[in-house]
């Protein structure tokens, strides 16, 4: 029964995080606009745009290779299997052992090594601008991820997700000032990773501004579907992240009922949509920066991150 | 014993077959044979070390009368040693598969021929040695022959300047271990491997036997500031002989270091640690660091290496911190995970200057601003290069993940360990090592979409052809360890487990009984990852959403020019070169740390004249250290010069007065 219910438990979650990672998109988008004093798309409008272009031809240019076409399908599945294995409602996921917090880390680096190589395909210079400076983003952020996942595994003893959640849901973490410095960290980091204002502007076509765009300009149809479905979820689980390990209130452990999985759920839900306002209300209050500002932004969550973590051995009970 | 004869006899046939192949040097089939021939006996090698590790014929020794008359020449075989056999054997039977083919283009095969199965075999005696005098003996034959092998070329002014510096610093680490098997021996002049772990030493000497150990075994590596010979030596050999030197010779070195500090020279104090740890993580970012702004294909790579050698020692500098506080459990954690890294270097180092050296065989060229497109002329040798570009960015589910996993794994250990210092420096240096990584992963997007993706940049990138099968099958052999070792890194771990059984008493637990290849280095609860599942899990996820949108919504394709936001430009010079891609990391990083600046002069206003950028990156220790010492040194020569030309008078007169100062110098002992 426990088995049946776990795996059960799994598969919501990985049909789950798929099925909600574009209303997060619109959720974001529709707040921005509204913020904006517009009326904004309807909600939905992520999911018809995916659908939309899966259903047109992909228009492909003459110097791809097979690279290029089977690029967006590694990223989708790279993306989904590490938002699989972040607990979103409940913490007693059947294949949560798979991989780590490391392994997941890694993962997401994995999808922009080649997220970057596509960006290189075709031999054009919007493509080499982004793919250089996606990288550049990337050498910054991905330490500073790391160290953040160093703070929370030295303060939980562990890497595994299921059980660094399940610890931090447990009264017995208290008010530590190191995991404070590791959430601006880590939500500096995300903003970064999600290419999100003010390092890089999701909306924008200007030329010279764009970062992840210029990556994904030669894609066309169910290609770049398959891309801005993995962005959509790869925002999704920055947030499913943050929320599990800094707000874990209402999460089902694996011996909760049927009950404290609804609550979860539910719980889970109203953390999704205060994320998506909130990151809409950072976003329209600040400006974009220079590129070569953004190392600056990075290093402080560089910065944080360390300092969170050297603090744990300075004070262990601050 | 019967393994061990079978080893040095190997090894003797090695050297042997250099007279061999100057005998054959006149049949056209001569190179072939020989290659063949070595490439069976790494293979035997390699498999007399994976008998070993699996714990058959180990122990015993073997004494010949050879080297110093009153000790003989001691060889034994053990675990540490089987598992480098292993790596030796694996390292240079694939390099010598890929010579079959490769070695066709070399100009001169005999500058390569007579050398290069005596480099494999003086390589596996170190590793077999049992006495200070074979071991340092081997370790010369070793950088001598490889010093032959960089020579290959010997008309390009570039390599001989290369293998002159590649000297001067094999001689220079070469006494550093004179020196550290000088205080090893101690008085006694104990010179057998035996005699000297049986010999107590104060902590001061063996933190200075370990010091030592660091500049003579770390200079061979490539650990910095000793690095600067191995990104001139490794790439101007012959790129099978680059292979070797970068995914085979490191890793004797790293033997020697390892067999010093963990076996001979007994416990060290733990303040000896940080040295290792700051030195290994400094290495590995400067290393990617200067990766990532090279232009030329190979020594990028050599690069690269520089930046594996310093992870793996700040692995073993964590191994040498835990077990130093009685932490056995972690510090298998940390050596296993130093010694799979030692592995996997191996393998896909290896594959990425075979890779490069096909690239060379197809184009001619190194520089890759004149590469790109190769993968539309060159597809397997492109995908076997994804496939190692993949894994040395340390990314799941390939090998080089693996391995760093486990090695973060230790870093995580360190709130356990009672000297606060070390626990505040640990996770300091883990972050480090994640830059170096997060770095290498940019270092090779660069080098694999520079080279490999776009458009060619010139005719002779555009006009390449795959190279020969030998290459192929050798290359795809090796990617596909990379792949099986990534997917099923539990059975890596068993394997090596007996060296590190045989050198901490401690090791860890079986993976062989875990579910679904997993790993689990201490505990569970606390960290687990399965290479296994996650490919399949990408497998399965990729190839169904690939499946359902072709299914389910659209499979129409149209091929049209490329968008480029409007305005394509058809010159593939307006693609981004390797300098370019590299900008933004060298104005955030490189100006800091290597001092890297560009020099921007723009023509007044009404001149017709272009403006001109001038990008300066060098290593700044060449410019600022070796740079200076050596032109101190030629300065020095020449004054002494004047020394030659003097009467016999004087040069009498001189004599005397060092006898006489000598003589003045014993009188407070008379």
């Amino acid at each position: 029964m426990g088995l049946i219910l776990a795996l059960v438990v799994q598969g919501i979650q990985m049909l789950l995080v798929v099925a909600l990672a574009p209303l997060l998109v619109g959720i974001t988008r529709k707040v921005k606009s509204r913020l904006t004093r517009r009326r904004g798309a309807p909600l939905v409008q992520p999911y018809r745009d995916i659908l939309r272009l899966m259903r047109k031809e992909v228009v492909l240019a003459d110097n791809a290779s097979w690279l290029f076409r089977v690029i967006p399908y590694m990223i989708f599945a790279a993306t989904w299997v590490a938002a699989a294995l972040v607990p979103t409602f409940a913490t007693g996921l059947q294949f949560s052992w798979t991989a780590d917090l490391i392994a997941i880390v890694a993962l997401l680096g994995s999808a922009r090594f080649f997220l970057a190589l596509a960006g290189m395909d075709v031999g054009t210079s919007f493509g080499g601008i982004g793919s250089s400076r996606e990288t550049m983003f990337a050498s910054m952020a991905e330490p500073a991820m790391m160290l953040t996942v160093f703070s929370l595994a030295l303060i939980a003893g562990s890497t595994q997700l299921s059980t660094v959640a399940e610890y931090m849901a447990s009264p017995q973490v208290g008010l530590r000032v190191s995991l404070g410095m590791a959430l601006v960290a880590l939500v500096i980091v995300a903003i970064t990773e999600n290419a999100r204002v003010p390092v890089d502007n999701p909306a924008t076509h200007l030329e010279l501004t764009m970062v992840h765009e210029a990556m994904v300009l030669e894609y066309s149809g169910r290609h770049l579907a398959m891309i801005e479905l993995a962005a959509a979820l790869k925002l999704l689980l920055y947030v499913s992240l943050i929320g599990c390990v800094f707000f874990p209130w209402g999460i089902a452990g694996s011996d909760d009922g049927l009950a404290g999985h609804l609550l979860g759920a539910a719980l889970y839900g109203a953390k999704l949509v205060v994320a998506g306002v909130l990151l809409a209300v950072f976003e329209t209050s600040i400006a974009k920066m220079r590129v070569f500002r953004v190392p600056n932004f990075v290093g402080v969550a560089l910065m944080l991150a360390l300092l969170g973590t050297l603090l744990l051995f300075v004070s262990r009970s601050l | 014993m019967a393994a061990l004869d079978l080893a040095l006899a190997i090894c003797a046939a090695l050297l042997a077959l250099g007279p061999v192949a100057v005998m054959m040097r006149h049949r056209p089939a001569a190179p072939a044979i020989l290659y063949g021939a070595t490439a069976g006996l790494c293979l035997l090698v390699g498999l007399i070390g994976l008998a070993g590790l699996s714990g058959h014929g180990l122990g015993g020794g073997r004494v010949l009368p050879l080297g110093l008359p009153w000790i003989g020449a001691h060889f034994r075989l053990d675990a540490l040693a089987a598992f480098f056999l292993v790596i030796l054997g694996a390292g240079g039977a694939a390099a010598s598969l890929y010579a079959i083919g490769y070695g066709r283009h070399e100009p001169e095969p005999m500058r390569v021929l007579a050398f290069y199965p005596a480099f494999l075999g003086a390589m596996g005696l170190v590793l077999l040695a049992a006495d200070a005098f074979s071991f340092l003996l081997s370790w010369e034959v070793m950088s001598l022959l490889s010093w032959a092998l960089v020579l290959a070329h010997h008309r390009h002014a570039d390599t001989r300047q290369a293998a002159y510096v590649y000297l001067l610093m094999a001689g220079f680490g070469t006494m550093a271990l004179l020196l550290a098997f000088g205080l090893l021996a101690g008085s006694g002049g104990g010179y057998g491997f035996e005699a000297i772990r049986a010999t107590p030493r104060g902590p001061v000497v063996a933190a200075a036997v370990l010091g030592l150990m660091l500049v003579g075994a770390g200079s061979k590596a490539g650990l910095v500031p000793l690095h600067v010979w191995l990104p001139l030596a490794h790439p101007a050999a012959p790129s099978h002989v680059s292979a070797l030197m970068s995914g085979v010779m490191t890793k004797v070195a790293l033997y020697g270091f390892i067999r010093v500090v963990f076996d001979l020279v007994g416990p060290l104090a733990w303040w000896t640690s940080p040295a290792v740890i700051l030195i290994g993580a400094g290495t590995a970012v400067i290393g990617i660091l200067l990766a990532v702004m090279e232009r030329d294909l190979k020594r990028a790579l050599a690069y690269s290496t520089i930046e594996n050698i310093g992870v793996i020692f700040a692995g073993l500098g964590l191994a040498l911190a835990f077990r130093a506080n009685g932490m056995t459990a972690a510090a298998a954690l940390a050596l296993t995970a130093a010694l799979f890294h030692i592995f996997n270097h191996m393998v896909f180092k290896s594959l990425l200057f075979m890779g490069a050296g096909a690239v060379l065989t197809a184009t001619g060229l190194r520089d890759l601003d004149r590469l790109g497109g190769l993968i539309h002329r060159m597809p397997v040798t492109s995908l076997v290069m994804l496939v190692g570009a993949v894994a040395i960015s340390a990314l799941p589910p390939l090998n080089g993940f693996a391995s760093e996993w486990l090695l973060f794994q230790a870093v995580l250990m360190s709130p356990a360990i009672p000297e606060v210092g070390l626990q505040m420096l640990i996770p300091a240096a883990g972050g480090l090592l994640a830059l170096a990584a997060a770095l290498a992963a940019a270092a090779f997007v660069r080098i694999y979409g520079v080279g490999f993706l776009g458009r060619p940049r010139s005719d002779a990138a555009r006009d390449a052809a795959e190279v020969d099968r030998y290459s192929l099958t050798a290359m795809a052999m090796l990617a596909g360890v990379c792949v099986l070792a990534g997917v099923f890194p539990g059975v890596v771990i068993d394997a090596i487990s007996p060296a590190v059984d045989a050198l901490l008493s401690g090791r860890l637990p079986m993976q062989a009984d875990q579910p679904w290849f997993t790993i689990v280095p201490i505990a569970e609860a606390r960290s687990s990852y399965s290479g296994f599942l996650v490919m399949a899990f990408i497998i399965l996820a990729a190839s169904g959403s690939a499946w359902a949108v072709h299914r389910l919504a659209s499979r129409a394709l149209r091929r049209a020019p490329a968008w480029d936001c409007g305005f394509p430009d058809a010159s593939p010079l307006t693609q981004y070169s390797a300098g370019g891609f590299a900008q933004p990391l060298r104005r955030v990083l490189g100006t800091g740390l290597l001092g890297a600046h560009e020099v921007v002069v723009m023509p007044p206003p009404g001149d017709p004249a272009p403006a001109t950028l001038a990008v300066h990156v060098a290593d700044p220790l060449w410019e600022r250290v070796y740079a200076p010492l050596g032109a101190a040194v030629t300065g020095l020569a020449g004054r002494m010069n004047r020394l030659q030309f003097l009467t016999i008078r004087r040069y009498l007169s001189m004599v005397f007065l060092l006898l006489v100062i000598l003589l003045a110098g014993l009188l407070p002992w008379v």
